[in-house]
């Protein structure tokens, strides 16, 4: 049974010691907990002016490892985003990401808006991460607001082809965007788990019943997040095969087969 | 055998209409992880009558009495702390000594009074005649304060536990948010804390610098209110520690500040 890790990262972290995390360390990695491929981003990336400039370690990345396919930051407020979209299309990429309140945009101002409208022509879904960690441990200096649930709702309804990859949302999160988007715009988002609960609470286990698990793939954070929870998650939900696969592929290629 | 250090169960009292199914998920996940014990706490009415981490002494007895109705349910799976606001000391007292005659084995002490607040030191010398653990609740480096609770960090339990010598306290929930290296520096020296693994956060490195600075002889297994967590960091440390290290975390850590025969089967 294939697994996909859509929401892994390279690259160091500014606010906490994880090292210096290298393609070869993402490889060892997901390979502890039997992830086949690992949709990756540049986490240092994430906090520079240029964030975009995180894009090229990415590819190289991918063209050593194949299982590591890029997802490259488009900055929608910098000269020539445009041009960093078309070289992203031109190499398959899988995603491309951007994360709003990390560059100081409006979270669906109108370069966010021009970015989705521009991922819907291309066809290329664009991921966004609500939170990289826990509101309660963040350092002092570390000060970007959350994405909010109002953004993804109103990000979704501004191209018909426009389609969103959400990482890191907790069940209230992925509630308030499901429930306050027609069926059509639902269906073009896809969320990742590593944010939700598993038992006692059982918010995956819910949402999988409320909103449908065709709406949900399999996602860690790693290196922030040690990747054994969501695949811990995974085993406490009992699925049958079938459905198993849904969540840690068949849900991923579907939507990006589109 | 596994034992889970920080466990919580809900009560028809309480505020949530899902109380049961919640019980009963805890259990069946406990079962497919194979967790030998719960050990447990219910916080009053969990906010329905009297606030979660002030609870009224009618909610607190109302909490014990239904965790003492669980154990009985389950005496093999579920053990309990008495839960207690320090405010009330008689009270406090009192509910220690019939909840532990009842056959709880701990005290557990939420966000109720400040950890170094000398109203605490009677519920210790409680703990320590009778020779229980205190299980309090922390937040790892509480910079501001904070909402519905008069939170404790962890260089205030600190204060705490070089008073009390004698007892054994759980810092709870290294993985419940906030700082925890800061946490971990601030019991560093002060050997009778002991670090339960519990709380949603799943931080990279944050196990390995819960064995650098206080080692594996003084970490405890624990989920708290997310039992994937618990189970995913049980799962990497399998791999970073030897056999009788893992033992010790799993199980032998706990068996040893717990009074004897808690969790004879």
């Amino acid at each position: 049974m294939t697994q996909v890790d859509i929401n892994t990262f390279l690259g160091s972290y500014p606010f906490r010691d994880i090292g210096e995390w290298e393609a070869s360390d993402v490889v060892r990695a997901i390979a502890r907990v039997g992830t086949d491929e690992a949709w990756v981003s540049h986490l240092a990336a994430t906090f520079w002016r240029d964030p975009t400039a995180g894009n090229a370690t990415l590819y190289e990345a991918h063209d050593r490892h194949a299982q590591l396919r890029s997802v490259p930051a488009v900055h929608p407020g910098l000269p020539g985003w445009e041009a960093v979209l078309d070289e992203a299309v031109a190499r398959q990429v899988p995603a491309v990401r951007c994360d709003p309140t990390r560059y100081g945009l409006m979270p669906a101002g109108h370069e966010m808006q021009q970015l989705v409208a521009a991922c819907g022509e291309r066809d290329v879904p664009l991921m966004m991460a609500v939170r990289l960690e826990d509101i309660r441990q963040r350092h002092p200096n570390d000060a970007a607001a959350e994405l909010p649930p109002w953004a993804v709702r109103q990000l979704i309804r501004n191209h018909p082809s426009a389609r969103l990859l959400v990482t890191h949302a907790d069940r209230e999160f992925v509630e308030q965007v499901h429930f306050g988007s027609t069926p059509d715009e639902a269906r073009r988002i896809l969320w990742d788990i590593c944010w939700i609960w598993g038992p006692p609470e059982d918010h995956l286990e819910l949402l999988l019943q409320t909103i449908g698990i065709e709406r949900f793939a399999f996602g860690t954070g790693l290196p922030l997040r040690l990747p054994e929870a969501s695949s811990a998650k995974l085993d406490l939900l009992n699925l049958d095969a079938d459905k198993r696969e849904m969540l840690t592929a068949g849900n991923v290629r579907a939507f990006n087969s589109r | 055998m596994l034992i889970d250090v920080h466990a919580h169960f809900y009560q028809p009292a309480g505020g949530r209409a899902d109380w049961a199914e919640r019980n009963a998920s805890r259990l069946r996940a406990g079962e497919q992880i194979e967790i030998t014990r719960h050990v447990a706490s219910i916080l009053g009415t969990w906010g329905r009558r009297s606030p979660t981490y002030f609870p009224s002494p009618t909610d607190v007895v109302a909490g014990n009495d239904a965790l003492l109705g669980l154990i009985a349910e389950h005496p093999e799976r579920i053990s309990g702390y008495a839960c207690v606001n320090p405010n009330y000391t008689g009270h406090a007292l009192a509910e220690i000594a019939r909840c532990l005659d009842a056959g709880m084995i701990g005290v557990k002490l939420a966000a109720s009074r400040r950890a170094n607040d000398p109203l605490l030191d009677p519920i210790c010398h409680a703990a320590r005649d009778r020779g229980v653990p205190v299980l309090h609740h922390v937040w790892q480096h509480r910079r501001h304060e904070w909402g519905g609770q008069e939170a404790s960090d962890a260089a205030e339990l600190a204060q705490l536990a070089r008073r009390h010598p004698a007892v054994p306290f759980v810092l709870a929930h290294i993985g419940g948010g906030g700082d925890w290296l800061h946490s971990l520096h601030a019991i560093r020296g002060v050997d009778n804390i002991f670090v339960d693994l519990s709380g949603s956060g799943v931080d990279h490195g944050m196990l390995e610098a819960c064995l650098a600075t206080v080692g594996a002889a003084r970490l405890l297994w624990g989920c708290d209110i997310t039992i994937c967590t618990g189970w995913a960091k049980l799962r990497y440390l399998e791999r970073l520690l030897s056999l009788d290290d893992i033992e010790r975390v799993r199980w032998r850590n706990a068996m040893s500040i717990f009074p004897p025969g808690s969790f004879a089967t």
